[in-house]
């Protein structure tokens, strides 16, 4: 756990501890437990944060434990961007759990390529989005995703039986038939035993069909395949001239099974074990049936966006932000005074706890989204402009400042909670619209506006209270009258 | 006090005539483009390329090019300062093999491409259909839901449903402009309506919305505190209440905006543009709409509210 966290805590505990002891007015606890909240959240929200680590019983190994970062969204960090639809026959439904299995296969692909955190989701019904951070060349990418999985059945030569044919050794082959991709080159590993070289004597294509199925004696899961017409023939003949030597079974380059050939198999069908589990076993028969993904998916849209233009927007948008706050905190300052002054602090905190949420869920942060936050910025002064307008009509018509006070924030909070939920409302639509295809720009508007309305509940409103309290607390009653413009009003003609 | 609401036949024709002008614009764009505003790639399909050239190129270069793919009616625009050498060139549907080639032309006959300020997108025609179907649906789905919650916060007010039905002509109102004004940019501009337009008009629905609701819960506070005025008065009063607030919201709702439109970059523009568009013209509404409409309502003004029920329904003759 870091220095920050322990005299957070601790500092948090004593204060409200005192708080309780001294039985302090509701508006000190709240005090203590808003600044408690800021101090956490502008902890969070700073750069080079080093990370929630927190080790309860101190094994060593930490209960919570997690990176504070903001996440850039695709179009801030650069890569590739990928939209995929099942592309199914009309009529043809869409098995069980076969989105789910493609996105599973797609993902340890794409693992593979290294790319930074990359994202493999389905959306809605029949589509997969697929991102690569970092990455630049989308049909390299595509390849890999609908790259269908390679079965050879191999013949060792005549040293087969002198070899150590151990399920998992990598097997290399004579097969040209694959066109040999850039990504197959990153992909590949440093194999950790020396590949044993044989030659393809026929792939996946004599299969016809697959399915799992059980040995009646070990009762352990294999694969059941039969094979097409000229299968048959070929493996008839192949297997009649081999009885006694092993048959390799390949898959993408290794090794899952090498059974010996006992007697010619004609009729066929045939069986593959390899130590599988169930899982396994579904897989390979899905992967012999289909390709390697359990559905065809077809290429809906590609969006390469280049690194740099994205920091050129984030920094765009920062300046843009920073300028934008600037002035509208200037504007509550001259316009409302001393209230001003607490709503520019409260807007303060609705910055850090904003970016503290960012970074804790985390929000993925896109350009829309970044705009989001902004346009939410101008409208968390909403809140206060509400009550402040309220407060002073209320001093207009002769109220002291205590029940002004009062009365502005009780006479405002209906229409407040009326307007900001109407918002969220329509952030959960264009929520739920961006869902739909993929539309992440939609998406990130909605998330950090709908996030930045709600958090507005709270700083608009408990926040600039307490503060406005303690702000009014050390200015005499007849002040107010004396010095109207400390709340943006005119003198009083006497 | 002065009578912001007798005037209500002016904003009513200047309303109209924005409206007119608008609708024109977007029966021009349907002829000339086939939507009332010119499509995006997110919409239609298409392909989308910001490209960054490591030297100067020009328009027919890069169409030569494209013609060469078999392209044609591609829009050609440079962005940012000339120096930059940036080109946005949207165009027909392309695979990616296709894509791949097509850069490499253009590396080769024009020059070098600076990858990483360039971006390349291609969507598929038959997910812009159905783009196009959820997004009517969020249209729709937003309506319904915004005339719920207006029902649901009036309830108790007499006459909610028409406090409903006011905030929706607002909002159809504010939707109608904006949509002119797109189709304006889009014939002057080759401005094209993607995901984020879309955003931008819910939003402005979310802000529209927000603004009338304030006027109408004012309306709802004064009723039973101004119970010998007449409702004509009790609206003007609580709309003079209410416009310091509207102001001041809007106005910092605006510095935001503008601050991004300055200096936030070409990305955003057009989406901002529209939201500040749509912010202006909900403020307009919410006061020179959406509230004389409730008044011309109650007075039986409107041709669907003919028979005057004022003497029943106003509390002035409570």
């Amino acid at each position: 756990m870091s220095t920050f966290l322990i005299i957070w805590l601790v500092a948090s505990i004593i204060a409200l501890a005192a708080t309780i002891i001294m039985q302090a007015e509701r508006r000190v606890v709240e005090l203590v437990l808003i600044l408690s909240l800021a101090a956490f959240a502008t902890w969070v929200s700073l750069p080079n944060n080093p990370g929630l680590y927190i080790d309860i019983n101190g094994d060593g190994v930490g209960e919570i434990d997690r990176d504070v970062e903001i996440r850039q969204g695709l179009d801030l960090a650069g890569g590739v961007q990928v939209l995929l639809e099942t592309d199914l026959d009309e009529g043809q439904a869409l098995p069980d759990g076969a989105l789910d299995e493609a996105r599973r296969i797609i993902e340890s692909r794409i693992d593979a390529l290294g790319a930074l955190e990359p994202v493999v989701q389905v959306r809605g019904e029949r589509r997969i989005i697929v991102e690569l951070p970092g990455y630049e060349d989308p049909e390299s990418a595509v390849e890999l995703i609908q790259q269908t999985a390679l079965l050879e059945f191999v013949d060792f030569g005549p040293a087969a039986n002198s070899l150590p044919l151990l399920p998992g050794t990598p097997v290399e082959t004579n097969f040209e038939g694959r066109p040999d991709s850039e990504i197959e080159d990153i992909a590949e590993e440093e194999p950790l035993v020396p590949a044993i070289e044989a030659e393809t004597v026929f792939t996946g294509d004599i299969i016809q069909n697959a399915d799992i199925g059980f040995d009646p004696t070990t009762n352990e899961p294999v694969v059941e395949f039969s094979l097409t017409p000229e299968g048959r023939q070929l493996f008839g003949d192949y297997t009649a001239a081999n009885v006694g030597q092993p048959l390799g079974i390949v898959l993408d380059g290794i090794l899952l099974s090498a059974p010996t050939i006992s007697t010619a198999i004609t009729e066929g069908q045939g069986v593959i074990t390899g130590q599988f589990t169930v899982d396994d076993a579904t897989q390979l028969a899905t992967q012999l049936r289909y390709g390697s993904l359990p559905i065809p998916l077809r290429v809906d849209s590609t969006s390469t966006i280049g690194p740099t233009l994205g920091q050129i927007s984030i920094e765009q948008s920062i300046v843009a932000g920073v300028i934008g706050i600037i002035v509208v905190m200037a504007f509550m300052l001259i316009y409302y005074r001393l209230p001003g002054l607490a709503a520019t602090l409260a807007l303060l905190i609705f910055a850090v706890i904003n970016l503290a949420i960012y970074k804790l869920v985390p929000v993925t942060l896109t350009l829309p989204a970044i705009t989001g936050f902004l346009i939410s910025v101008g409208t968390a002064v909403d809140g206060n402009i509400l009550i402040f307008e309220r407060l002073k009509e209320e001093l207009r018509a002769g109220k002291r400042i205590g029940p002004a006070v009062r009365a502005g924030f009780d006479r405002a909070w209906a229409s407040i909670r009326d307007s900001n939920l109407s918002t969220i409302i329509i952030c959960f639509v264009l929520w739920s619209f961006g869902t739909t295809f993929g539309a992440g720009a939609v998406r990130g508007f909605a998330v950090t506006l709908a996030l930045g309305l709600a958090i507005n509940l709270f700083t608009a409103v408990i926040v600039t209270r307490t503060f406005l309290h303690f702000l009014l607390l050390p200015v005499p009653e007849k002040t107010i009258d004396e010095q109207p413009w400390l709340f943006g009003l005119t003198k009083k003609a006497a | 006090m002065f009578n912001l609401v007798q005037q209500r036949r002016y904003y009513f024709i200047f309303s109209g005539i924005v409206l007119l002008i608008g609708i024109g614009a977007m029966i021009y764009s349907t002829v000339t483009f086939g939507s009332p505003v010119r499509l995006s790639i997110d919409f239609r399909g298409g392909s989308l390329f910001i490209v960054t050239f490591e030297e100067p190129a020009t328009e027919p270069e890069i169409r030569d090019v494209y013609t060469q793919f078999g392209q044609e009616g591609e829009i050609i625009q440079q962005l940012g300062d000339p120096a930059d050498n940036r080109w946005q060139i949207r165009a027909g549907d392309l695979s990616l093999a296709e894509q791949t080639a097509l850069i490499a032309a253009l590396e080769e006959q024009i020059a070098p491409i600076d990858r990483g300020q360039s971006t390349f997108d291609i969507v598929d025609p038959s997910v812009g259909q159905e783009v196009t179907t959820a997004a009517i649906y969020a249209v729709l789905a937003a309506a319904a839901i915004v005339l719920g919650f207006i029902w649901f916060a009036f309830r108790r007010v007499p006459n909610a449903s028409r406090y409903g039905a006011c905030a929706i002509l607002a909002m159809v109102h504010d939707v109608t402009i904006t949509m002119g004004v797109m189709a304006f940019l889009g014939i002057f501009f080759g401005w094209e309506v993607d995901a984020l337009f879309l955003t931008a008009v819910l939003t402005v629905v979310g802000f529209s919305v927000q603004d009338s609701i304030v006027v109408f819960d004012r309306i709802r506070e004064n009723i039973p505190k101004y119970r010998g005025e007449p409702y004509e008065t009790v609206v003007n009063r609580s709309i003079l209440e209410t416009i310091h607030r509207s102001l001041a919201t809007q106005l910092n709702a605006v510095f935001i905006m503008i601050s991004i439109l300055l200096f936030g970059g070409d990305t955003v523009r057009q989406f901002i543009t529209i939201l500040l568009v749509g912010l202006l013209c909900g403020t307009y509404s919410s006061i020179f709409t959406a509230v004389p409409l409730l008044v011309a309502w109650e007075k039986g003004e409107l041709p669907w509210a003919r028979k005057p029920e004022a003497t029943r329904q106003s509390p002035a003759a409570a």
